[in-house]
Protein backbone atom coordinates (compact mmCIF):
# COMPACT_ATOMS: atom_id res chain seq x y z
CA UNK A 1 0.00 0.00 0.00
CA UNK A 2 2.95 2.38 1.09
CA UNK A 3 4.88 1.89 -1.85
CA UNK A 4 2.02 2.05 -4.29
CA UNK A 5 1.43 5.19 -2.69
CA UNK A 6 4.82 6.58 -3.01
CA UNK A 7 4.24 5.48 -6.59
CA UNK A 8 1.16 7.20 -7.24
CA UNK A 9 2.30 10.56 -5.30
CA UNK A 10 6.21 10.34 -7.75
CA UNK A 11 3.60 10.56 -10.75
CA UNK A 12 2.18 14.00 -9.58
CA UNK A 13 5.60 15.63 -9.20
CA UNK A 14 7.38 17.14 -11.84
CA UNK A 15 9.46 14.55 -12.52
CA UNK A 16 7.37 11.94 -12.43
CA UNK A 17 5.14 13.74 -15.21
CA UNK A 18 7.76 14.10 -17.34
CA UNK A 19 8.79 10.27 -17.35
CA UNK A 20 5.66 9.38 -17.66
CA UNK A 21 5.42 11.94 -20.84
CA UNK A 22 8.88 10.39 -22.38
CA UNK A 23 7.59 7.20 -22.34
CA UNK A 24 5.75 5.95 -24.75
CA UNK A 25 8.39 7.20 -27.06
CA UNK A 26 11.39 6.00 -25.07
CA UNK A 27 9.62 2.50 -24.82
CA UNK A 28 9.18 2.73 -28.66
CA UNK A 29 12.79 3.25 -29.08
CA UNK A 30 13.63 0.74 -26.74
CA UNK A 31 12.08 -1.90 -28.04
CA UNK A 32 12.72 -0.84 -31.77
CA UNK A 33 16.53 0.22 -31.27
CA UNK A 34 17.77 -1.07 -28.34
CA UNK A 35 16.46 -4.98 -28.21
CA UNK A 36 17.46 -5.05 -32.35
CA UNK A 37 20.80 -3.95 -31.61
CA UNK A 38 21.25 -6.29 -28.36
CA UNK A 39 20.30 -8.81 -30.63
CA UNK A 40 22.55 -8.39 -33.37
CA UNK A 41 25.38 -8.11 -31.12
CA UNK A 42 24.09 -11.85 -29.88
CA UNK A 43 23.26 -12.90 -33.24
CA UNK A 44 27.04 -12.21 -34.50
CA UNK A 45 28.36 -15.10 -31.90
CA UNK A 46 26.28 -17.50 -33.30
CA UNK A 47 26.56 -19.44 -37.06
CA UNK A 48 23.90 -19.75 -39.50
CA UNK A 49 22.50 -23.52 -40.27
CA UNK A 50 19.22 -22.98 -42.22
CA UNK A 51 17.11 -20.14 -43.71
CA UNK A 52 16.16 -19.48 -40.61
CA UNK A 53 17.92 -21.35 -38.14
CA UNK A 54 21.05 -20.75 -35.85
CA UNK A 55 23.01 -22.91 -34.00
CA UNK A 56 23.41 -20.99 -30.98
CA UNK A 57 27.25 -22.17 -29.22
CA UNK A 58 29.06 -18.81 -28.76
CA UNK A 59 31.62 -18.65 -31.21
CA UNK A 60 33.89 -16.06 -32.24
CA UNK A 61 34.16 -17.89 -35.76
CA UNK A 62 32.57 -15.16 -37.36
CA UNK A 63 34.92 -12.12 -35.47
CA UNK A 64 37.75 -14.33 -36.84
CA UNK A 65 36.92 -14.56 -40.16
CA UNK A 66 35.77 -11.00 -39.96
CA UNK A 67 38.77 -9.73 -39.23
CA UNK A 68 41.36 -12.09 -40.91
CA UNK A 69 39.39 -11.95 -44.79
CA UNK A 70 41.90 -9.83 -46.71
CA UNK A 71 38.28 -8.92 -48.54
CA UNK A 72 36.09 -7.52 -44.93
CA UNK A 73 39.05 -6.12 -44.08
CA UNK A 74 39.79 -4.12 -47.22
CA UNK A 75 35.97 -3.22 -47.56
CA UNK A 76 36.81 -1.91 -43.54
CA UNK A 77 39.42 0.63 -44.59
CA UNK A 78 37.88 1.66 -47.58
CA UNK A 79 34.74 2.85 -45.75
CA UNK A 80 37.00 4.50 -43.31
CA UNK A 81 38.74 6.15 -46.61
CA UNK A 82 35.89 7.21 -47.90
CA UNK A 83 33.76 8.47 -45.30
CA UNK A 84 37.03 10.62 -43.72
CA UNK A 85 37.23 12.19 -46.84
CA UNK A 86 33.92 12.66 -47.51
CA UNK A 87 33.55 14.41 -44.05
CA UNK A 88 37.01 16.11 -44.88
CA UNK A 89 35.92 18.11 -47.82
CA UNK A 90 32.57 18.34 -46.78
CA UNK A 91 33.72 20.85 -43.70
CA UNK A 92 35.89 22.23 -45.08
CA UNK A 93 33.70 23.61 -48.30
CA UNK A 94 31.04 23.90 -45.80
CA UNK A 95 32.95 26.37 -43.24
CA UNK A 96 32.78 29.22 -45.92
CA UNK A 97 28.96 28.44 -46.41
CA UNK A 98 28.13 28.80 -42.75
CA UNK A 99 30.21 31.98 -42.47
CA UNK A 100 28.62 33.61 -44.91
CA UNK A 101 24.97 33.26 -43.89
CA UNK A 102 25.74 33.67 -39.98
CA UNK A 103 28.27 36.72 -40.94
CA UNK A 104 27.33 38.22 -44.65
CA UNK A 105 23.66 37.74 -44.81
CA UNK A 106 20.68 40.34 -43.51
CA UNK A 107 19.06 38.49 -40.44
CA UNK A 108 15.47 38.47 -42.15
CA UNK A 109 17.04 36.89 -44.72
CA UNK A 110 19.26 34.28 -43.34
CA UNK A 111 16.45 31.74 -42.42
CA UNK A 112 15.82 32.22 -46.17
CA UNK A 113 19.36 30.91 -47.21
CA UNK A 114 19.21 28.02 -44.88
CA UNK A 115 15.99 26.53 -46.27
CA UNK A 116 17.62 27.13 -49.96
CA UNK A 117 20.82 24.73 -48.60
CA UNK A 118 18.48 22.11 -46.91
CA UNK A 119 15.94 21.45 -49.93
CA UNK A 120 17.91 18.93 -51.37
CA UNK A 121 18.49 16.93 -49.12
CA UNK A 122 14.63 16.52 -48.77
CA UNK A 123 14.39 15.18 -52.62
CA UNK A 124 14.69 11.16 -52.95
CA UNK A 125 18.13 10.10 -52.42
CA UNK A 126 18.26 7.57 -54.87
CA UNK A 127 17.36 10.14 -57.68
CA UNK A 128 19.96 12.33 -56.49
CA UNK A 129 22.85 9.61 -56.64
CA UNK A 130 21.63 8.39 -60.07
CA UNK A 131 21.95 11.79 -61.49
CA UNK A 132 25.40 11.97 -60.16
CA UNK A 133 25.79 8.91 -62.64
CA UNK A 134 24.36 10.55 -65.53
CA UNK A 135 26.77 13.38 -64.54
CA UNK A 136 30.45 11.43 -64.25
CA UNK A 137 29.31 8.62 -66.52
CA UNK A 138 31.68 8.42 -69.65
CA UNK A 139 28.85 10.27 -72.01
CA UNK A 140 28.16 11.88 -69.25
CA UNK A 141 26.86 15.70 -68.83
CA UNK A 142 30.12 16.40 -67.53
CA UNK A 143 32.60 14.87 -69.97
CA UNK A 144 30.52 16.41 -73.09
CA UNK A 145 30.34 19.65 -71.16
CA UNK A 146 34.08 19.88 -70.98
CA UNK A 147 34.67 17.84 -74.88
CA UNK A 148 32.34 20.23 -76.04
CA UNK A 149 34.20 23.51 -74.37
CA UNK A 150 37.60 21.98 -75.45
CA UNK A 151 39.50 21.66 -72.29
CA UNK A 152 39.85 17.64 -72.80
CA UNK A 153 40.06 15.91 -75.97
CA UNK A 154 38.81 12.42 -74.40
CA UNK A 155 36.25 11.75 -71.79
CA UNK A 156 38.04 10.98 -68.21
CA UNK A 157 37.09 7.76 -66.78
CA UNK A 158 38.56 8.03 -63.54
CA UNK A 159 35.85 9.87 -62.17
CA UNK A 160 32.83 7.19 -62.76
CA UNK A 161 32.68 3.32 -61.18
CA UNK A 162 35.15 3.59 -58.47
CA UNK A 163 35.72 5.51 -55.19
CA UNK A 164 36.71 9.22 -56.60
CA UNK A 165 32.96 9.16 -57.65
CA UNK A 166 31.71 7.78 -54.34
CA UNK A 167 33.15 10.50 -52.27
CA UNK A 168 31.76 13.57 -55.04
CA UNK A 169 28.53 12.11 -54.60
CA UNK A 170 28.55 11.66 -51.11
CA UNK A 171 30.18 14.87 -50.57
CA UNK A 172 27.15 16.49 -52.16
CA UNK A 173 24.64 14.47 -50.25
CA UNK A 174 26.25 15.67 -46.99
CA UNK A 175 26.47 19.44 -47.39
CA UNK A 176 23.53 20.20 -45.63
CA UNK A 177 24.52 18.18 -42.54
CA UNK A 178 27.89 20.01 -42.00
CA UNK A 179 26.56 23.37 -42.73
CA UNK A 180 23.59 23.43 -40.15
CA UNK A 181 25.63 22.71 -37.42
CA UNK A 182 28.20 25.07 -37.73
CA UNK A 183 26.16 28.03 -38.67
CA UNK A 184 24.40 27.04 -35.50
CA UNK A 185 27.64 27.76 -33.29
CA UNK A 186 28.75 30.71 -35.50
CA UNK A 187 24.84 32.15 -34.43
CA UNK A 188 25.58 31.48 -31.27
CA UNK A 189 28.63 34.11 -30.88
CA UNK A 190 28.20 37.00 -29.37
CA UNK A 191 28.94 39.85 -32.22
CA UNK A 192 30.53 41.87 -29.47
CA UNK A 193 33.56 39.42 -29.05
CA UNK A 194 34.45 40.51 -32.34
CA UNK A 195 34.48 43.77 -31.83
CA UNK A 196 36.33 43.93 -28.72
CA UNK A 197 38.84 41.65 -30.55
CA UNK A 198 38.98 44.78 -32.87
CA UNK A 199 38.91 47.52 -30.58
CA UNK A 200 42.06 46.43 -29.28
CA UNK A 201 43.98 45.94 -32.80
CA UNK A 202 43.55 42.72 -33.72
CA UNK A 203 43.45 42.02 -37.75
CA UNK A 204 40.16 40.67 -39.08
CA UNK A 205 42.48 37.69 -39.83
CA UNK A 206 43.52 37.01 -36.09
CA UNK A 207 40.04 37.49 -34.75
CA UNK A 208 38.99 35.32 -37.07
CA UNK A 209 41.78 33.13 -36.20
CA UNK A 210 41.72 33.79 -32.52
CA UNK A 211 37.92 34.84 -31.61
CA UNK A 212 35.41 33.12 -34.20
CA UNK A 213 37.59 29.76 -35.12
CA UNK A 214 37.54 28.41 -30.93
CA UNK A 215 34.10 29.46 -30.69
CA UNK A 216 32.73 27.87 -33.59
CA UNK A 217 34.94 24.89 -32.99
CA UNK A 218 32.06 22.88 -30.90
CA UNK A 219 29.65 23.17 -34.30
CA UNK A 220 32.68 22.01 -36.52
CA UNK A 221 32.70 18.91 -34.03
CA UNK A 222 29.34 18.38 -34.65
CA UNK A 223 29.41 18.71 -38.43
CA UNK A 224 32.49 16.17 -38.62
CA UNK A 225 30.26 13.13 -36.56
CA UNK A 226 27.06 14.18 -38.07
CA UNK A 227 28.93 13.43 -41.41
CA UNK A 228 31.00 10.84 -40.38
CA UNK A 229 29.30 8.36 -38.60
CA UNK A 230 26.18 7.76 -41.31
CA UNK A 231 28.36 7.63 -44.49
CA UNK A 232 30.69 4.97 -43.37
CA UNK A 233 27.43 2.86 -43.35
CA UNK A 234 25.67 4.11 -46.81
CA UNK A 235 24.52 1.78 -49.43
CA UNK A 236 23.15 3.23 -52.02
CA UNK A 237 26.06 5.43 -53.22
CA UNK A 238 28.88 2.87 -53.41
CA UNK A 239 26.12 0.53 -54.98
CA UNK A 240 25.08 2.54 -57.86
CA UNK A 241 28.40 4.98 -58.39
CA UNK A 242 31.71 3.15 -57.11
CA UNK A 243 31.86 0.20 -59.61
CA UNK A 244 33.40 -3.17 -58.12
CA UNK A 245 36.58 -0.99 -56.77
CA UNK A 246 34.73 1.41 -54.77
CA UNK A 247 31.84 -0.74 -53.16
CA UNK A 248 32.00 -0.30 -49.22
CA UNK A 249 31.40 -2.55 -45.57
CA UNK A 250 27.24 -1.92 -46.32
CA UNK A 251 27.22 -3.36 -49.30
CA UNK A 252 28.77 -6.34 -48.12
CA UNK A 253 26.46 -6.32 -45.11
CA UNK A 254 23.67 -6.53 -47.56
CA UNK A 255 24.96 -9.37 -49.42
CA UNK A 256 25.85 -11.49 -46.07
CA UNK A 257 21.94 -10.58 -44.87
CA UNK A 258 19.90 -10.79 -48.46
CA UNK A 259 22.01 -12.87 -50.79
CA UNK A 260 24.43 -15.34 -48.88
CA UNK A 261 22.17 -15.88 -46.48
CA UNK A 262 24.83 -15.43 -43.73
CA UNK A 263 23.14 -13.37 -40.74
CA UNK A 264 25.55 -14.07 -38.08
CA UNK A 265 28.50 -12.94 -40.71
CA UNK A 266 26.76 -9.82 -41.65
CA UNK A 267 25.86 -9.30 -38.00
CA UNK A 268 29.57 -8.84 -37.16
CA UNK A 269 30.54 -7.03 -39.75
CA UNK A 270 27.82 -4.27 -38.70
CA UNK A 271 29.20 -4.91 -35.01
CA UNK A 272 32.67 -3.91 -36.24
CA UNK A 273 31.89 -1.18 -38.08
CA UNK A 274 29.77 0.38 -35.28
CA UNK A 275 32.64 -0.07 -32.94
CA UNK A 276 34.97 1.18 -34.86
CA UNK A 277 33.29 4.67 -35.78
CA UNK A 278 32.06 4.73 -32.07
CA UNK A 279 35.71 4.44 -30.95
CA UNK A 280 36.56 6.83 -33.40
CA UNK A 281 34.41 9.63 -32.81
CA UNK A 282 34.86 8.63 -28.91
CA UNK A 283 38.27 9.65 -29.58
CA UNK A 284 37.85 13.02 -31.96
CA UNK A 285 35.59 14.16 -29.34
CA UNK A 286 37.94 13.57 -26.66
CA UNK A 287 40.82 15.44 -28.91
CA UNK A 288 38.40 18.15 -29.60
CA UNK A 289 37.81 18.49 -25.53
CA UNK A 290 41.31 18.72 -24.91
CA UNK A 291 42.47 21.49 -27.67
CA UNK A 292 39.62 23.45 -26.61
CA UNK A 293 40.92 22.74 -22.95
CA UNK A 294 44.30 23.92 -23.67
CA UNK A 295 43.30 27.05 -25.46
CA UNK A 296 41.68 27.60 -22.16
CA UNK A 297 44.44 27.95 -20.40
CA UNK A 298 46.48 29.64 -22.60
CA UNK A 299 44.42 32.41 -22.27
CA UNK A 300 45.24 32.65 -18.48
CA UNK B 1 32.13 38.96 -47.86
CA UNK B 2 31.65 39.83 -51.61
CA UNK B 3 34.00 37.09 -52.86
CA UNK B 4 32.66 34.43 -50.26
CA UNK B 5 28.55 35.35 -51.34
CA UNK B 6 30.07 34.52 -55.03
CA UNK B 7 31.19 31.57 -53.52
CA UNK B 8 28.29 30.68 -51.37
CA UNK B 9 26.04 31.11 -55.12
CA UNK B 10 28.43 28.89 -56.91
CA UNK B 11 27.82 26.28 -53.76
CA UNK B 12 24.27 26.51 -54.20
CA UNK B 13 24.27 25.95 -58.19
CA UNK B 14 26.24 22.61 -57.30
CA UNK B 15 23.69 21.56 -54.60
CA UNK B 16 21.12 21.92 -57.14
CA UNK B 17 22.97 20.95 -60.35
CA UNK B 18 21.34 17.21 -60.24
CA UNK B 19 18.06 17.91 -59.30
CA UNK B 20 17.77 21.08 -61.95
CA UNK B 21 19.43 18.05 -64.85
CA UNK B 22 16.34 16.14 -64.01
CA UNK B 23 13.43 17.61 -65.95
CA UNK B 24 15.97 18.21 -68.78
CA UNK B 25 15.81 14.48 -69.11
CA UNK B 26 12.61 13.91 -68.54
CA UNK B 27 11.13 16.04 -71.02
CA UNK B 28 13.90 14.56 -73.67
CA UNK B 29 12.53 12.22 -76.37
CA UNK B 30 15.96 10.55 -76.28
CA UNK B 31 16.14 7.14 -74.93
CA UNK B 32 20.21 7.64 -73.74
CA UNK B 33 20.17 10.19 -70.73
CA UNK B 34 23.02 12.10 -72.33
CA UNK B 35 23.63 15.23 -73.39
CA UNK B 36 22.94 16.91 -76.42
CA UNK B 37 19.29 16.83 -75.84
CA UNK B 38 17.00 15.82 -78.60
CA UNK B 39 13.24 17.17 -78.84
CA UNK B 40 10.71 17.48 -76.46
CA UNK B 41 8.35 15.16 -75.21
CA UNK B 42 5.72 14.33 -72.59
CA UNK B 43 5.79 10.29 -73.49
CA UNK B 44 8.04 9.44 -70.14
CA UNK B 45 5.34 11.18 -68.04
CA UNK B 46 2.23 9.12 -70.51
CA UNK B 47 4.32 6.27 -69.98
CA UNK B 48 4.09 6.41 -65.99
CA UNK B 49 0.65 5.74 -66.23
CA UNK B 50 0.96 2.72 -67.87
CA UNK B 51 3.41 0.63 -65.34
CA UNK B 52 0.76 -0.88 -62.99
CA UNK B 53 3.06 -2.35 -60.66
CA UNK B 54 4.77 1.17 -59.81
CA UNK B 55 1.07 2.58 -58.91
CA UNK B 56 1.36 -0.32 -56.33
CA UNK B 57 4.29 0.37 -54.99
CA UNK B 58 3.17 4.25 -54.90
CA UNK B 59 -0.30 3.14 -52.93
CA UNK B 60 1.92 1.28 -50.45
CA UNK B 61 4.45 4.29 -50.10
CA UNK B 62 1.65 6.46 -49.52
CA UNK B 63 -0.12 4.24 -47.02
CA UNK B 64 3.62 3.59 -44.99
CA UNK B 65 4.36 7.69 -44.88
CA UNK B 66 0.65 8.60 -43.93
CA UNK B 67 1.30 6.06 -41.03
CA UNK B 68 4.95 6.89 -39.92
CA UNK B 69 3.81 10.38 -40.26
CA UNK B 70 1.06 10.03 -37.42
CA UNK B 71 2.51 7.79 -35.18
CA UNK B 72 6.52 9.64 -35.37
CA UNK B 73 4.11 12.95 -34.58
CA UNK B 74 2.52 11.52 -31.59
CA UNK B 75 5.41 10.12 -30.51
CA UNK B 76 7.41 12.98 -30.65
CA UNK B 77 4.25 15.32 -29.12
CA UNK B 78 5.23 12.82 -25.61
CA UNK B 79 8.76 13.27 -25.85
CA UNK B 80 8.94 17.24 -26.79
CA UNK B 81 6.12 18.27 -24.40
CA UNK B 82 8.37 16.25 -22.13
CA UNK B 83 11.83 17.93 -22.23
CA UNK B 84 10.38 21.08 -22.84
CA UNK B 85 8.26 21.09 -19.52
CA UNK B 86 9.77 18.57 -17.13
CA UNK B 87 13.14 17.97 -16.00
CA UNK B 88 13.45 13.89 -15.07
CA UNK B 89 16.25 11.74 -14.38
CA UNK B 90 18.22 10.33 -16.94
CA UNK B 91 16.27 13.15 -19.20
CA UNK B 92 20.07 13.34 -20.93
CA UNK B 93 20.80 9.62 -21.89
CA UNK B 94 17.22 9.04 -22.65
CA UNK B 95 16.78 11.73 -24.90
CA UNK B 96 20.14 10.64 -26.91
CA UNK B 97 19.49 7.49 -27.42
CA UNK B 98 15.55 8.25 -28.35
CA UNK B 99 17.42 10.98 -31.05
CA UNK B 100 20.04 8.13 -32.07
CA UNK B 101 18.50 7.22 -35.33
CA UNK B 102 19.36 10.38 -36.31
CA UNK B 103 22.91 9.63 -37.13
CA UNK B 104 23.13 5.69 -36.88
CA UNK B 105 23.81 4.41 -40.61
CA UNK B 106 20.20 2.98 -41.69
CA UNK B 107 21.36 -0.32 -43.03
CA UNK B 108 22.46 -0.91 -39.03
CA UNK B 109 18.44 0.00 -38.27
CA UNK B 110 17.47 -2.19 -40.92
CA UNK B 111 19.58 -5.30 -40.63
CA UNK B 112 19.24 -5.17 -36.74
CA UNK B 113 15.08 -5.10 -37.03
CA UNK B 114 15.02 -7.78 -40.02
CA UNK B 115 17.14 -10.20 -37.29
CA UNK B 116 14.68 -9.76 -34.68
CA UNK B 117 11.45 -9.88 -37.16
CA UNK B 118 13.41 -13.40 -38.28
CA UNK B 119 14.03 -14.79 -35.19
CA UNK B 120 10.50 -14.29 -33.99
CA UNK B 121 9.04 -15.91 -36.95
CA UNK B 122 7.12 -13.04 -38.31
CA UNK B 123 6.88 -12.17 -41.82
CA UNK B 124 8.00 -8.76 -43.07
CA UNK B 125 6.12 -6.33 -44.84
CA UNK B 126 4.34 -2.97 -44.84
CA UNK B 127 4.04 -3.12 -40.98
CA UNK B 128 7.66 -3.48 -40.49
CA UNK B 129 8.82 -0.68 -42.54
CA UNK B 130 6.43 1.57 -40.33
CA UNK B 131 7.74 0.49 -37.70
CA UNK B 132 10.81 1.37 -39.17
CA UNK B 133 10.02 4.36 -40.68
CA UNK B 134 8.68 6.04 -37.40
CA UNK B 135 11.80 4.69 -35.44
CA UNK B 136 13.44 7.36 -38.03
CA UNK B 137 11.16 9.83 -38.36
CA UNK B 138 10.88 10.20 -34.43
CA UNK B 139 13.91 12.54 -33.93
CA UNK B 140 13.00 15.00 -36.70
CA UNK B 141 9.32 15.39 -35.33
CA UNK B 142 10.94 16.15 -31.74
CA UNK B 143 13.52 18.56 -33.12
CA UNK B 144 10.90 20.33 -34.63
CA UNK B 145 7.90 20.14 -32.00
CA UNK B 146 10.58 20.79 -29.38
CA UNK B 147 11.11 24.49 -31.05
CA UNK B 148 7.34 24.63 -30.53
CA UNK B 149 6.79 23.29 -27.24
CA UNK B 150 9.61 25.85 -26.04
CA UNK B 151 8.54 28.86 -27.20
CA UNK B 152 4.84 28.14 -25.87
CA UNK B 153 4.11 30.87 -23.00
CA UNK B 154 3.41 28.32 -20.08
CA UNK B 155 1.12 31.20 -18.52
CA UNK B 156 -1.41 30.56 -20.89
CA UNK B 157 -2.01 27.32 -19.85
CA UNK B 158 -1.62 28.56 -16.37
CA UNK B 159 -4.19 30.82 -17.28
CA UNK B 160 -6.43 27.59 -18.70
CA UNK B 161 -6.02 25.95 -14.90
CA UNK B 162 -7.12 28.86 -13.07
CA UNK B 163 -10.30 29.47 -14.89
CA UNK B 164 -10.88 25.53 -14.31
CA UNK B 165 -10.29 23.64 -17.11
CA UNK B 166 -8.47 20.53 -16.59
CA UNK B 167 -5.15 19.35 -18.06
CA UNK B 168 -7.27 17.24 -20.83
CA UNK B 169 -9.18 20.31 -21.48
CA UNK B 170 -6.44 22.70 -21.57
CA UNK B 171 -4.25 20.75 -23.62
CA UNK B 172 -7.20 20.53 -26.66
CA UNK B 173 -8.19 24.41 -26.05
CA UNK B 174 -5.17 26.01 -25.48
CA UNK B 175 -1.80 24.30 -25.92
CA UNK B 176 -2.91 21.98 -29.27
CA UNK B 177 -4.06 25.09 -30.82
CA UNK B 178 -0.57 26.85 -30.15
CA UNK B 179 1.34 24.06 -31.40
CA UNK B 180 -1.04 23.05 -34.07
CA UNK B 181 1.96 24.51 -36.74
CA UNK B 182 4.33 22.70 -35.44
CA UNK B 183 2.48 19.63 -35.50
CA UNK B 184 1.08 20.07 -39.17
CA UNK B 185 5.44 20.67 -39.77
CA UNK B 186 6.39 17.71 -38.89
CA UNK B 187 3.68 15.55 -40.43
CA UNK B 188 4.84 16.80 -43.24
CA UNK B 189 8.57 16.26 -42.55
CA UNK B 190 7.92 12.66 -41.40
CA UNK B 191 5.78 12.02 -44.25
CA UNK B 192 8.74 13.50 -46.86
CA UNK B 193 11.31 10.71 -44.84
CA UNK B 194 9.06 8.20 -45.39
CA UNK B 195 8.47 8.64 -48.84
CA UNK B 196 11.83 8.83 -49.78
CA UNK B 197 13.40 6.09 -47.47
CA UNK B 198 14.83 3.48 -49.59
CA UNK B 199 17.08 0.88 -47.48
CA UNK B 200 15.47 0.32 -44.74
CA UNK B 201 12.01 -0.42 -46.93
CA UNK B 202 14.50 -2.42 -49.39
CA UNK B 203 15.15 -4.45 -46.25
CA UNK B 204 12.01 -4.94 -44.81
CA UNK B 205 9.39 -4.33 -47.08
CA UNK B 206 8.72 -8.25 -48.01
CA UNK B 207 6.44 -9.06 -51.00
CA UNK B 208 5.48 -5.20 -52.03
CA UNK B 209 8.01 -2.89 -52.44
CA UNK B 210 7.62 0.81 -51.75
CA UNK B 211 8.10 3.33 -54.26
CA UNK B 212 11.85 3.93 -53.89
CA UNK B 213 12.34 0.17 -53.91
CA UNK B 214 10.63 -0.06 -57.08
CA UNK B 215 12.51 2.52 -58.38
CA UNK B 216 15.42 1.01 -57.27
CA UNK B 217 14.56 -2.33 -59.44
CA UNK B 218 13.38 0.36 -62.22
CA UNK B 219 17.22 1.52 -62.66
CA UNK B 220 18.50 -1.83 -63.73
CA UNK B 221 16.56 -1.80 -66.83
CA UNK B 222 17.97 1.01 -69.70
CA UNK B 223 14.78 0.93 -71.26
CA UNK B 224 12.77 2.40 -68.49
CA UNK B 225 15.40 5.42 -67.56
CA UNK B 226 13.67 7.86 -69.18
CA UNK B 227 10.78 7.04 -67.35
CA UNK B 228 12.67 7.00 -63.93
CA UNK B 229 13.40 10.57 -64.89
CA UNK B 230 9.63 11.22 -65.36
CA UNK B 231 9.05 9.76 -61.94
CA UNK B 232 11.92 11.42 -60.42
CA UNK B 233 11.32 15.06 -61.60
CA UNK B 234 7.16 14.29 -60.19
CA UNK B 235 8.93 13.65 -56.89
CA UNK B 236 11.36 15.86 -56.51
CA UNK B 237 8.86 18.23 -57.09
CA UNK B 238 6.35 17.46 -54.42
CA UNK B 239 9.19 17.30 -51.98
CA UNK B 240 9.42 20.66 -52.50
CA UNK B 241 6.09 21.32 -52.61
CA UNK B 242 5.46 20.02 -49.04
CA UNK B 243 8.42 21.10 -48.13
CA UNK B 244 7.85 24.12 -48.15
CA UNK B 245 4.47 24.33 -47.17
CA UNK B 246 5.71 22.38 -43.38
CA UNK B 247 8.43 25.42 -43.63
CA UNK B 248 5.46 27.71 -43.93
CA UNK B 249 3.94 26.44 -40.86
CA UNK B 250 6.82 25.99 -38.53
CA UNK B 251 6.95 29.84 -39.04
CA UNK B 252 3.86 30.70 -38.72
CA UNK B 253 4.02 28.75 -35.85
CA UNK B 254 7.13 30.71 -34.60
CA UNK B 255 5.69 34.14 -35.76
CA UNK B 256 2.54 33.07 -33.46
CA UNK B 257 4.53 32.37 -30.47
CA UNK B 258 6.87 35.45 -30.96
CA UNK B 259 10.17 33.09 -31.42
CA UNK B 260 11.80 32.50 -34.64
CA UNK B 261 14.51 29.68 -33.95
CA UNK B 262 15.52 29.23 -37.62
CA UNK B 263 15.94 25.84 -39.47
CA UNK B 264 14.49 22.16 -39.62
CA UNK B 265 17.49 21.20 -37.31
Amino acid sequence: MAASDRIRRFFRTEQGIGMLLVSPTALYALLLLAVPLIAIFVISFWTQTGVRDFDTAFTLANYKEALTDPLYRQLMLRSLMVSGLVTLITVVLAFPIAYFVSFGVKPEHKSLWIFLITIPFWTSYLIRVFLWKVILGYNGVLNSGLQAVGIIDEPLSFILYNVNAVIITLAHAYAPFAILPIFVALEKIDRSLLEASRDLGESRTMTFLRVTLPLAAPGVVAAVLIVFIPTIGDYVTPRLVGGPGGLMIANMIQTQFLRLNNAPLGATLAVLAMLIVAVIAIAFLLLGNRAAGGKKGARK
Amino acid sequence: MKSLKTYAILYLIFLYAPIFLLPLFAFNSSTIIAFPLESFTTEWFTQLLTLSEMHGALLNSLKIAVTSAVLATTLGIFAAMAVSRYSFPGQKGIMGFIMLPLVLPEIIVAVSLLIVILRMGLDTGAWSVIAGHTLICTPFAIAILQSAFAALDPSLEEAAYDLGETPASTFRLVTLPLVMPGIISALLISFTISMDEFIIAFFLTGAEPTLPVYLFSMLRFPKLLPAVMALGTILVVLSILLITIAEFFRRRGAKRTGNDTGGFL
